[in-house]
């Protein structure tokens, strides 16, 4: 499993976590890079179908993460991000998909090095689970 | 057919050291849709801006990216760069291959590979964006000042005298805030008073400023140039256009043996009480917690003589309403009190004090008159030590940062003591002196060798008592690290400058972030030093980080000037990144149906109904419609919607989607 290089997929809202991983180039802390981000305004922003379509496009693991409980720009995105992680997370067994593949967090605009130490568990933990492949055969049928 | 230009940037160094950016741009040149793709040195730079804009007039482009820093660092230079070649602003996006990339990762393939994925992923969103035109919205042209202390009191003078209102609200009773609890300044040593009062009073009579004493901020809605706030005044019980502020009331109270928070706990003051005789304004307040009538339900004694009739023991809180247009945040800072220092005693010997007590011993309108006397007997204390960085620089303690003012204000403690005391011994124990400051190493010298304080390099250990002295344990390190004892009368602490109580509250009314420590956080720590990350709200004195009186002025002043610079405009523009509702032709006119769940999921109320009729006024059907000037964007609704009617522009379904399918190599457009 050494020269598997996972996928991850980072959903990170503009204020908290997108500055916060900012933060963590500003420090040149370093970190692993199979990790992309993609920035949404907030996490209240992320459709969670966006996660499904990244899983059946190839990602192996995705990071969502927002600004803390209360710290929300928008003062309630991130609960609303939460909630909507709840049920999601109770959906994710019934699609097949390990729940340790999503990693649902948050990291403040102050938390460089949290930020850093987020990517590597979790680049870390999708080591330990291998590659995703379950919805790889799904494709060329119309269904992803 | 879309046309991108992609520009990749080496940034100096900084990002062609560890990711190869020829080969980045040549790889980008082949995305489809990509019309061209260069490399250079530095894109910010007046040549690489340029670059972009003859590239969008010559080759005809409908799209950038910049491969270069954080969209939060050069966005708007990008997308000004773009609009002065005459392409919509917003059709630039930078792919962030700095901080998100270069900076994080070693040198290697996989790193630039990275970088190529961000930049794919970048150009997949940007042909899909659109031309957006920016909103205008109206400015509210009155400022709130929270916190009344020099930072605050400088704030609101410069915005008033610049013509434009203020509501300065301060929690305490009075206006003044820790500098008016200071005795002597450094390094001029003038009397901190007799410079601030003046000021205090100038607050006071402008016509232009508000003074809500006593008061706190409940809540803030809205956004820059149009904030609706609410301040809580609360009860004084008394009629503030009643009382005359003869202070009969105060000299009467039956109970006086109150720990006054003015003289840090060594004063007394009674249940009703002005905190200091130069207080603004200059009207006493009920302590309801010490009040013998509150406590009892008997005495009303106040009432009884007052000669203006004012006590109103009934008085409620009040909350008043506002529209403003910018905030200024000045709330100041505290210093670290109680048992955050079992090992020295503090708060378990009375003669364990503060600096901020040690002020009040030595201020002429202190407990003692300005008489140095210890407050465990009265005494003159012969020997005095000072500790620097007491918790400050201690990771052990939590706090790594410098406080900033300790040194200088402890020399300052030291040079008052002595000159009050001419036979006393000052030591002062110090990790390092951090005189920084027109004048401060000179001050610092000038209580070495002209008033013969004794400086020790070194931390303190232990203190104890023995004997009735304290036992001041250290080790002098520039004498090979020799263990010393030295047996003081009164110990003070500069004790580490912390963030005020509920400084983390304020932040989330505020929408403002803080740094680990509570200290508000700044847009730049260089370049925006004075702004939030929220537009139209700004920081002024302590509050962003401990600062001396000096640092807190110009803060003020500058936090002023950016406030005056938004109220020079008559309408604010505003990014149009806000959420829309679907509408199309007849015969289904929205695909909206109308549930109205995004109602309660949107923070600001932004969502309205509309109705729609046709030409005899039947009602067709009610649908959602966001109103632009009340929208954010943070696209919750968004993602809410069942029937995916709501859409934001700049982070659109068709943008993410494309975005995820473009990083993972996925979408149509890869290579």
């Amino acid at each position: 499993m050494s020269d598997f290089n996972p996928k991850i997929v980072a959903f990170v809202c503009n204020w908290c976590t997108y500055a916060g991983a900012d933060l963590t180039g500003t420090s040149r802390m370093k970190y692993s890079p199979q990790v992309s981000i993609i920035r949404f305004p907030c996490t209240g922003r992320i459709d969670f179908m966006l996660l499904l379509k990244a899983f059946a496009s190839g990602a192996d693991g995705i990071i969502v993460s927002g600004c803390h409980p209360n710290d929300c720009h928008y003062s309630s995105g991130n609960f609303h991000a939460r909630r909507r992680w709840i049920v999601f997370r109770s959906l994710l067994d019934f699609l097949g998909i390990d729940v340790r593949r999503v990693r649902f967090s948050w990291v403040s605009a102050a938390e460089g090095a949290k930020w850093a130490q987020l990517v590597n568990e979790t680049a870390e933990q999708i080591r330990l689970l291998g590659p995703f492949k379950r919805y790889h055969q799904l494709r060329g049928l119309g269904v992803e | 057919m879309a046309r991108i230009g992609v520009f990749v940037c080496h940034c100096g160094e900084n990002i062609s050291a560890t990711v190869d950016v020829k080969k980045v741009a040549e790889a980008a040149s082949r995305i489809p849709g990509v019309a061209h793709s260069v490399e250079y040195k530095y894109m910010c730079s007046d040549p690489g801006q340029q670059m972009i804009r003859n590239a969008i007039r010559e080759k005809n482009l409908t799209g950038v990216v910049v491969a270069a820093c954080s969209p939060r660092m050069h966005e708007p230079t990008f997308r000004r760069a773009c609009a002065e070649a005459g392409l919509n602003p917003f059709l630039c996006e930078m792919a962030n291959i700095r901080e998100h990339c270069s900076w994080v990762h070693e040198k290697s393939e996989a790193t630039t590979h990275k970088a190529f994925d961000i930049v794919r992923t970048l150009v997949a969103k940007v042909k899909r964006n659109k031309a957006l035109l920016p909103i205008k919205v109206p400015v509210t042209k009155t400022a709130l000042v929270l916190g009344g202390g020099i930072a605050g009191i400088q704030a609101s003078l410069d915005i008033a005298n610049s013509g434009h209102k203020v509501i300065l609200v301060e929690k305490e009773p009075s206006i003044g805030g820790h500098m008016s609890q200071l005795s002597e300044t450094f390094p001029t040593l003038d009397c901190s008073q007799c410079i601030l009062t003046p000021r205090m009073v100038e607050v006071a009579q402008h016509p232009n400023i508000t003074l809500h004493s006593y008061s706190e901020l409940e809540s803030m809605d809205g956004f820059i140039g149009n904030f609706k706030v609410r301040i809580r005044k609360k009860a004084r019980s008394l009629d503030e256009k009643l009382c005359t502020g003869c202070g009969l009331c105060v000299q009467k109270c039956p109970s006086k043996k109150i720990s006054s928070e003015f003289d840090a706990g060594l004063g007394l003051r009674p249940a009703i009480y002005v905190p200091f005789p130069q207080a603004v304004p200059n009207k006493p307040v009920i302590d309801r917690e010490h009040c013998t009538y509150y406590r009892t339900g008997k005495c009303r004694l106040c009432e009884k003589i007052c000669p203006t009739q004012a006590i109103r023991f009934d008085q409620e809180d009040e909350i008043i309403e506002a529209d403003i247009g910018a905030v200024v945040v000045a709330t100041g800072f505290d210093i670290k009190h109680g048992d955050f220092f079992p090992e020295y005693g503090y708060g378990k010997y009375k003669d364990v004090i503060d600096g901020l007590q040690f002020e009040r011993l030595a201020s002429a309108s202190g407990p003692t008159l300005g008489e140095i006397r210890r407050p465990s007997d009265g005494q003159v204390p012969q020997t005095v030590v000072f500790v620097a960085c007491a918790g400050s620089r201690d990771p052990a303690k939590g706090i790594e940062y410098c406080s900033k003012i300790c040194c200088m204000y402890t020399a300052k403690h030291a040079m008052l003591y002595k000159h009050k005391v001419h036979h006393g011994k000052p030591f002062v124990f110090y990790m390092d002196i951090r005189a920084g400051g027109k004048m401060y190493e000179e001050f610092v010298r000038r209580a070495m060798e002209e008033d013969g304080v004794q400086y020790i390099r070194s931390r303190v250990s232990r203190i104890y008592e023995r004997g009735g002295k304290l036992v001041v344990k250290g080790a002098d390190t520039l004498l090979g690290s020799r263990p010393l004892e030295i047996e003081a009368d009164l110990v003070v602490l500069a004790t580490a400058g912390v963030a005020q109580a509920g400084a983390e509250q304020l932040a989330q009314r505020l929408h403002v972030s803080f740094d680990a420590h509570k200290f508000y956080a700044e847009a730049h720590p260089k370049l925006r030093p004075v702004e939030t990350n929220t537009a139209g709200i700004f920081l002024a004195g302590a509050c962003q980080a401990p600062k001396d009186i000096p640092e807190s002025v110009a803060q003020a002043s500058g936090a002023a000037a950016k406030v005056a610079i938004l109220f020079s405009q008559s309408e604010l523009v505003r990014e149009p990144l806000i959420a829309v509702v679907d509408r199309q032709a007849p015969p289904l006119y929205s695909s909206c149906v109308g549930c109205f769940l995004c109602q309660p999921s949107c923070p600001y109320q932004a969502i309205e109904k509309e109705e729609i009729r046709d030409r005899d006024g039947q009602l067709i059907k009610t649908i959602a419609k966001v109103n632009p000037g009340l929208c954010q964007g943070c696209g919750t609704c968004v993602a809410l919607c069942r029937t995916k009617s709501i859409d934001i522009q700049g982070f659109s379904h068709e943008q993410v989607y494309a975005e995820v399918l473009a990083l993972l190599n996925r979408g149509e457009d890869n290579v």
